[in-house]
């Protein structure tokens, strides 16, 4: 995914809209939301009519103009990195939206049938879907089934299943009726549908700052007051020590430099980044199928310590299946195998299939004609909580059984047979590693006892000792006895389970957590689910799941996988080390830039008779002449933000590994790093401009 | 440096690292409401106490009330010292007849004692009598210093309390400071300071034959008492002009070491009081640490340029504003800490250190008074400081910034913006005002590089509540008395303000349980961050007018211009 990605990080249509996208948000009342920027902004406007007053009173200055030039490119480097990224979102919502442009649907008014164009849709409208008609908005199936194809969403091309009630019945606007015909009632009014509000997030147009971003805009606001200060009270002390220094006070620092040295200090890389970086956060999350309904549910993904985990589907393969057969004294196990196939071979359940798998895998025992056996099936029911055949010959019928142990006692019981201890060891043994046994039965003889398993997903184990790492803390959510609960547990590395959860057990779970000061996420789909997805602090709701369930939760899983947890909190986690490690560069470079400009402007100082004043030493980069050395500080500064767009775009590397492994490395990088890169690219660029010079 | 001074440095930090658990443990059950071995002596005053001023002490309060009391708590002690000065005259306990003190001055003087700072702008004999020396100044001493406390103790409840707004009682909080913790010091120092050879008595000035064989007038009064809590409560107000380096206020060498270790005593031993409070000892530690090591850094430039060859004079150690009783280490010793500390006290000129010890002074005080610095001001100031950097690095962990399991959101960031902003802004628009009017510039005494210096520190010094000067500058004079004045007054609830509105909306917060997942805040690593933070936010704040200053005056000298 991240390659595709990235191969589009600069297409020439996204790169053309963004480089005029950054000159219209030179529009004062947009530029205003980003104040270091605007400080920037505002400098380059008086500079630029310093350098024309100059102009109109005859004497041109080269060195204001490259600033005002210069500071003029910081504001557009800015804005082309909101841009980008903006324009990079909008490309995904606009092939979105391609889908729906123009739909017609067949809206129900009474017994008649009317067509309508999608949008003009009201909530509570009924609306008929057959094979070919694409759902015309968000809805509910009430009747009727069908396979839907929600590739346009998902990119998933397998149909999924819609039906009314239950958990299924949720259809998306924008999808597509493969088959048969089913009855939808609008629950979205026009202009809200999910993927209205998708594309909205998306683009990013009415996006909101996260509560950390604000936060970090007040820490960057603040930082530039306290740079305002220091650069304006500057000319006071410049012109004492002029002064002092026997120096005419017509020296004094020009408008130009203290703006040159102001934008140097004020947070110009972080502040020209930061929403460049909350909306590529989102945009991540969407390239993973994930849809967030605020950036805020991003950032507190990255704050999640305690994952409530469904078992079946994100731990276990979904479907236990039939792993070896156990005969009971005195029978083969061909004839237990044989006899659970039978008894299977109509039990559509995926438990039954695997017996007829296991059974043709071990002993090649193949599909038989049903007739030629004068079978009949015995469905499982609630009631009996059994299944099986009855074969009926000339003489008798003979009755082939298999379920749970204390069923089939009862029934091998009542045939006046015998339950054998051996075979209930045998199913408490399996039941204490976590595994489901069914016992199977002929009349009144116990044939013996099928195993079957909860399959661990591979690969899984390794997934929660990396969450461990990261400090998550993982709990298994199963409708399984306390025993089985325990075995899956163990097997699969999570860190606490919940036995026999009922969805009132997960909300208080999830409350308890949450008093203790956890932050908690969890995924669902159910109905029943919805009042744990609303409470935890970042609900997923999969795609697949009611419209109960999706508003429930703060985002919405489009692929239906439940693991994808996990990769929600790795995005959350992502954005927030990229805002920090880029304001921790952002404000290490200052050092660099003090050296360049200060000694540059103070070199006249107190010099005497010599040209050169004492504080040219300070002048540790060995710049060629202050000019130049400004000048550097100032492209250094413009330069280094469209350097870092990609960065900000793609995030951080991330890695999942403890908080101070983290720290260290990112520190390292961008903090040590910070304070190294701008000597290095100052004095570089200070000889280019000196060679052209 | 003589083996001699080696050995009392190390004495000094080994002793300081020392008293820390033991004055920090005590402290901690004190504030706590624990039971401690001064209540037997001073607990009855403290109910009295209570009874008599209609304290409820099982009361607790929320921020906002907190502050209020606090506010108006020192509110009504700024009018008291203002108004015994503008009529001392009438006044009992003076001997030496000294008229009414100027507006302006008394305006200066009882701003400076309410906030902790004890700047004198005033000369202490010739100017106060002994009335408005103890009834006034002394107790401002006791005061500001519990004052400091309460806010630091109010911050550590709303840190490690969770969802809850109340932050304790500030009556409570300030008399138990007073009587439990300052006052039984003071009493023990002051003891041993009389044993020394300071002063303690009411006589009028004696007049003296000198060996010359000319008079002199030697004021006498009640020095011992005030000393011991200007040095313990981080205050440095003198008795007499000469501060310290007056031998009648630190006579012997050992009364110079112990006075040099009360100035860092308590502050220090707030630290493991925090600490234990936030339910690990590790934090206090971590802080101290920090504080201890920017300390040693500062400590050794100063040493470094005090012990190099004057370049003008040639290989002789800068004596000039030293006594010799003292030397070099032990004048540096002191002005480093004094400096770190909020003191304000000196046994040496500051305005005779050498341009960059001069500048590590003033460092120390521009970065915030964070290093120990005042008794609570100190520490609270460094929190301000640790939820800055928490803030920037903690996200680059994948979190959310939280300290100590509580989040750091806009309005803690917005709050210690604040704090670090106001005392900032002092410095700056004041030093800057100072430099190009008139009246600011008439006040001093030496020009070029070192003038600008003398100005930076003057208001350095008020914004810090450091109250030590750079003597060269004369302050009594209505825009300095006016200016420095209302520098204190932000300088100290500029940053008092916003420390409590922290503590109100930490204390309402939940507190997340730490796991491999947290920034941890009690490593080198955090350190190492912290300290980084600190020197880049101060730094670059200050040094291109350091340059200016110092720096220049530094590099001139090597030039020998």
């Amino acid at each position: 995914m991240g390659t595709k990605q990235n191969s589009s990080l600069f297409n020439k249509k996204i790169l053309l809209q963004a480089s005029k996208d950054s000159l219209i948000k030179l529009n004062p009342a947009l530029l205003i939301k980003n104040p270091v920027i605007f400080i920037v902004a505002i400098g380059s406007i008086l500079t630029t009519i310093i350098l024309f007053a100059g102009i109109f009173q005859g004497h041109f200055s080269p060195f204001n103009l490259q600033i005002a030039i210069w500071l003029w490119v910081t504001v557009l480097f800015a804005n082309f990195s909101e841009a980008i990224a903006e324009g990079r979102g909008k490309a995904q919502a606009d092939s979105l939206r391609k889908n729906r442009t123009q739909a017609k649907a067949r809206k129900l008014d009474g017994k008649q049938e009317i067509s309508v164009f999608a949008t003009e849709l009201n909530k509570g409208d009924i609306v008929i879907c057959e094979a070919g008609d694409a759902i015309p908005s968000d809805g509910e199936v009430i009747e009727g089934v069908a396979s839907v194809d929600e590739s346009a969403i998902t990119g998933e091309s397998a149909p999924v299943i819609r039906e009314s009630g239950g958990d299924r019945s949720a259809v998306t606007g924008g999808t597509k009726v493969i088959s048969d015909r089913i009855l939808v009632r609008i629950t979205t009014e026009p202009g809200s549908t999910f993927l209205d509000r998708m594309i909205t997030l998306v683009e990013g147009a009415k996006r909101q700052k996260t509560p950390n971003e604000i936060a970090l805009s007040i820490l960057l606001s603040g930082l530039s007051i306290i740079f305002l200060l220091a650069v304006a009270t500057l000319p006071a002390f410049f012109g004492y020590s002029l002064s002092a220094s026997g120096l005419p006070m017509s020296q004094n620092l020009s408008i130009p430099v203290l703006i040159a040295l102001l934008v140097c200090l004020i947070p110009t890389t972080i502040g020209g980044l930061l929403s460049a970086i909350g909306i590529s956060g989102m945009d991540r999350l969407i390239q993973h199928n994930v849809i967030a309904t605020s950036g805020r549910a991003i950032e507190a993904a990255g704050d999640v310590d305690v994952l409530l985990l469904d078992k079946t589907g994100t731990i276990t393969l979904g479907n236990r299946m039939a792993t070896n057969f156990i005969p009971a004294d005195g029978v083969t196990i061909e004839e237990l195998a044989d006899a659970a196939q039978l008894s299977s071979l109509s039990d559509e359940t995926p438990e039954g299939r695997s017996i007829v798998v296991l059974a043709k895998e071990q002993f090649n025992i193949r599909g038989r004609d049903v007739h030629q056996l004068n079978a009949s099936f015995i469905p499982f029911t609630a009631q009996s909580r059994m299944s099986g055949v009855d074969l009926k010959t000339d003489v008798s019928v003979v009755k082939i059984r298999k379920g749970a142990s204390d069923v089939i006692r009862t029934f091998v019981q009542n045939n006046n047979g015998f339950y054998p201890q051996k075979i209930q060891d045998t199913v408490s043994e399996l039941a204490r590693q976590g595994a489901t046994p069914l016992v199977v039965a002929k009349d009144n003889r116990i044939l013996g006892v099928v195993h079957l398993k909860d399959i661990v997903k591979g690969g899984i184990r390794q997934r929660f000792a990396e969450l461990r790492k990261m400090g998550i803390k993982t709990v298994m959510i199963t409708g399984d006895n306390p025993l089985t609960a325990a075995a899956i547990a163990a097997e699969a590395g999570v860190d606490d389970f919940m036995a026999e959860a009922t969805p009132e057990d997960k909300l208080r779970r999830i409350r308890e957590e949450q008093a203790n000061g956890h932050l908690v996420g969890m995924i669902g789909d159910g109905t029943n689910d919805a009042p744990a997805l609303a409470q935890a602090d970042i609900g997923i709701a999969m795609n697949t799941g009611t419209q109960a369930a999706r508003e429930a939760g703060n985002m919405v899983d489009l692929d239906s996988n439940p693991t994808k947890l996990i990769e929600v909190v790795e995005v959350g986690k992502q954005l927030l080390m990229t805002r920090g490690s880029l304001t921790t560069f952002s404000i290490a470079n200052d050092v660099a830039k003090y050296f360049a400009i200060i000694p540059a402007i103070a070199i006249g100082l107190y010099a005497g008779t010599t040209e050169v004043g004492p504080l040219s030493v300070l002048n540790i980069m060995n710049l060629g002449s202050p000019q130049s050395a400004i000048l550097s500080a100032v492209i250094f500064n413009a330069i280094i933000i469209i350097l870092l767009v990609p960065l900000a775009l793609k995030g951080v590397r991330y890695r999942p590994v403890s908080a101070n492994a983290a720290l260290t490395r990112n520190l390292l990088i961008f903090g040590l790093g910070g304070i190294i890169a701008p000597f290095i690219g100052i004095k570089l660029i200070d000889i280019i401009i000196n060679l052209k010079i | 440096m003589t083996v001699q001074d080696v050995i009392q440095v190390i004495l000094f930090f080994a002793l300081l690292i020392g008293l820390t658990p033991i004055l920090g443990n005590y402290m901690y059950k004190v504030f706590t409401g624990n039971k401690h071995i001064m209540l037997p002596l001073f607990g009855w005053l403290e109910k009295i106490t209570y009874k008599l001023t209609g304290v409820n002490s099982d009361e607790e309060t929320n921020w906002k009330s907190y502050t209020f009391g606090l506010l108006m708590f020192n509110l009504v002690g700024l009018v008291f010292v203002f108004l015994i000065q503008v009529i001392q005259v009438y006044l009992p306990l003076n001997p030496a007849h000294l008229p009414n003190v100027s507006w302006h001055s008394a305006f200066n003087t009882s701003v400076s004692f309410m906030t902790n700072t004890n700047w004198q702008g005033y000369a202490g004999e010739t100017t106060l009598s002994y009335f408005v020396q103890m009834v006034g100044l002394t107790v401002q001493n006791f005061v500001s210093a519990a004052t400091g406390i309460a806010v630091l103790i109010a911050l550590i409840k709303g840190i490690s309390r969770k969802t809850t707004d109340k932050l304790g009682n500030f009556w409570v909080d300030l008399t138990r400071s007073t009587l439990y913790v300052l006052l039984p010091l003071s009493i023990l120092f002051a003891i041993v300071l009389v044993g020394q050879g300071v002063i303690q008595n009411f006589k009028t000035y004696e007049t003296v034959q000198t060996l010359q064989g000319t008079q002199q007038v030697i004021p006498m009064g009640p020095a011992a008492s005030q000393i011991a809590i200007k040095q313990l409560g981080t205050n440095g107000g003198g008795f007499f002009n000469a501060n310290s380096s007056h031998p009648l206020e630190n006579p012997t060498p050992f009364s110079n070491f112990l006075e040099m270790l009360a100035i860092l005593l308590i502050p220090a031993a707030l630290t493991y009081t925090y600490g234990k409070m936030v339910g690990s000892i590790r934090q206090g530690w971590t802080i101290f640490t920090a504080m201890l090591i920017l300390l040693v850094i500062g400590l050794s430039i100063s040493l470094y340029a005090e012990y190099s060859s004057n370049p003008i004079f040639g290989h002789l150690p800068l004596m000039e504003g030293k006594e010799t009783r003292f030397g070099i280490t032990n004048s540096v010793l002191w002005s480093t800490s004094t400096s770190a500390a909020s003191n304000g006290s000196v046994n040496a000129m500051h305005d005779s250190l050498s341009p960059i010890a001069g500048m590590v002074a003033m460092v120390n005080i521009m970065l915030g008074e964070i290093i120990f610095g005042g008794v609570g001001a100190g520490l609270y100031g460094m929190l301000i400081f640790i939820i800055l950097t928490v803030f920037i690095a903690g996200l680059m962990v994948g979190r959310t910034p939280e300290y100590l399991g509580k989040k750091i959101e806009a309005f803690e960031v917005q709050m210690a913006l604040v704090a670090i902003l106001a005392p900032n802004i002092i410095i700056l628009l004041f030093s800057a005002w100072a430099s190009v009017c008139t009246s600011g510039l008439s006040s001093l005494n030496n020009s070029g590089s070192h003038g600008l210096s003398e100005i930076l520190y003057a208001y350095a010094s008020a914004a810090g509540n450091n109250g030590s000067a750079f003597a060269g500058l004369n302050a009594n004079t209505v825009f300095y008395n006016l200016t420095i004045g209302f520098g204190m007054l932000i300088g100290r609830f500029g940053v008092i303000i916003p420390v409590m509105a922290i503590a109100g909306s930490m204390a309402k917060k939940k507190i997340t349980p730490p796991s491999s997942g947290t920034f941890h805040t009690d490593n080198w690593l955090f350190i190492g961050l912290l300290i980084a933070i600190i020197l880049i936010v101060g730094g670059l704040t200050h040094f291109p007018a350091l340059s200016l200053g110092p720096i220049a005056e530094h590099l001139l000298l090597n030039l020998k211009i």
